[in-house]
């Protein structure tokens, strides 16, 4: 979708804040949240690709406002909801209705290590033919998909030349909204940053994607 | 910032905790244009997270101890020490090096550190003639096994709108100084590939040990937007 997390090459957003010796989390709910995410993730309801949609679907002025982990915490109250974890009640009282049935947690200190390190697929798969080859001459699709999708905006209707052949991955633009998993080969493409932005960019500089074989065309 | 606006952020951080002060202490010199910085947080949040958590728990849905072994890990655990210690190993055996930029996952394996959003990880290598700089425009894709949970700045819209259409920008106001003959390479994380850059190692430092090394790799210069220095040279390389 054409949402405000889109963010590449807009203007206003101001200058850089660096923060020396930054904690991990400013505030103790920051941890919590990341936790209860990462938690709950564990019970499968939902993947990656839906998870990160779930930030983009936040109403454009709330994303811009909010902080970091304050999105985080939206989405996840969104979601237990949404996936019938709990019900709009229980989550305004902050109590369990009465007889509603006790779970087992997925996520234990003994699971937790295990689901820390818990890897993506592989992305060697030979049956997964590339449409692509490295030095190949490509161009992002010039497409506007409403759901989620992992090529930005300024990169489409863009030529570039693929530099790498990642392999097979998962296909976000499906898999987001349990569509699929649509495997397909995935590429790092360079871009010459003039191409991207005119004659404003450095002729030296490049911007380099990862993008699917249903994000490019050839040129 | 108008006297409203400022009233509004000393009740928050009141409400929020002495966590936020710093942050309202920057704020006053750059005006916030976006909700990346944490004096916005509104006081019921620590309560509604809370609420949320107990009923979790009440729920059997989630555990806590399991959370506070989460935490503990991404505070203490992981972090870019981890990703230090890659590149002071890079530099001291060529070998390594090799096996690094051939295969990332696997040669940073061999030190220990594996867990998720991991699995695809590349390093690119700055040489004279070019400089790398990692940014996520999408969301806030990092390589956390190396380099810790992301901070603030790397998640926020300043830095995610303008490290595409304005690197150079950018490594000016990070102090860092590239010649306009380098090639600066941006890395936009926009797959599950997670990318740690590779710096230069500083010139004076032929006689350190690996240890000594990895002390002097930081984090920003791991995502690219510094180059790694020694500290009496003043910040320049």
């Amino acid at each position: 979708m054409n949402g405000v997390h889109d963010m590449g090459g807009q203007h206003g957003m101001g200058p850089v804040q660096h923060e020396k010796d930054e904690p991990v989390f400013h505030a103790a709910w920051e941890g919590r949240v990341d936790a209860l995410t990462r938690a709950m993730r564990a019970w499968r309801k939902w993947n990656l690709d839906t998870s990160r949609h779930g930030l983009e679907i936040l109403p454009p002025v709330d994303y811009l406002r909010m902080s970091y982990y304050e999105r985080w915490f939206n989405r996840l109250e969104t979601d237990v909801v949404k996936y019938g974890f709990v019900t709009p009640e229980e989550l305004k009282s902050g109590k369990a209705a009465a007889g509603s049935r006790t779970e087992t947690p997925v996520l234990t200190l003994a699971t937790s290590a295990r689901w820390l390190s818990r890897g993506l697929p592989s992305s060697v798969d030979p049956k997964v033919r590339p449409l692509f080859r490295v030095g190949q001459h490509v161009r992002a699709r010039n497409i506007h998909p409403t759901g989620h999708t992992r090529l930005p905006r300024y990169a489409r209707g863009k030529a570039g030349v693929v530099i790498r052949d990642h392999g097979v991955h998962v296909f976000p633009d499906t898999n987001a909204h349990f569509q699929g998993e649509k495997r397909q080969h995935v590429y790092s493409v360079r871009f010459n940053a003039r191409e991207l932005w005119g004659p404003q960019a450095s002729p030296h500089d490049s911007v380099h994607l990862d993008m699917w074989d249903d994000y490019l065309e050839r040129v | 910032m108008d006297g409203t606006r400022r009233s509004f952020l000393k009740a928050a951080v009141t409400a929020a905790g002495a966590a936020a002060t710093t942050d309202l202490a920057q704020a006053d010199s750059v005006a916030p244009i976006q909700g990346d910085a944490h004096q916005a947080v509104p006081s019921d949040l620590t309560l509604r997270v809370k609420s949320l958590e107990s009923l979790l728990v009440e729920k059997g849905l989630v555990d806590r101890a399991a959370l506070d072994a989460l935490i503990d890990t991404m505070e203490h655990k992981i972090g870019p020490r981890n990703g230090a210690r890659v590149v002071a190993r890079a530099w001291v055996d060529p070998a390594y090096k090799r096996r690094l930029l051939d295969n990332a996952p696997a040669a940073i394996a061999e030190l220990g550190y594996t867990s998720g959003q991991g699995e695809h990880m590349l390093v690119v290598e700055n040489t004279p003639k070019v400089h790398n700089l990692v940014v996520c425009t999408l969301c806030s894709c990092y390589p956390w096994p190396v380099l810790g949970l992301p901070p603030v700045w790397y998640k926020s819209a300043p830095y995610r709108s303008r490290a595409v259409i304005d690197p150079r920008g950018i490594l000016k106001e990070f102090g860092t100084h590239v010649a306009e003959d380098v090639e600066v390479r941006v890395w936009d994380s926009t797959a599950e590939l997670r990318y740690i850059v590779l710096p230069e190692r500083p010139g004076g430092t032929e006689r350190m040990t690996e240890e000594q090394l990895a002390a002097l790799v930081t984090r920003d210069a791991m995502v690219g937007v510094a180059k790694v220095t020694l500290p009496e040279s003043g910040g320049k390389p």
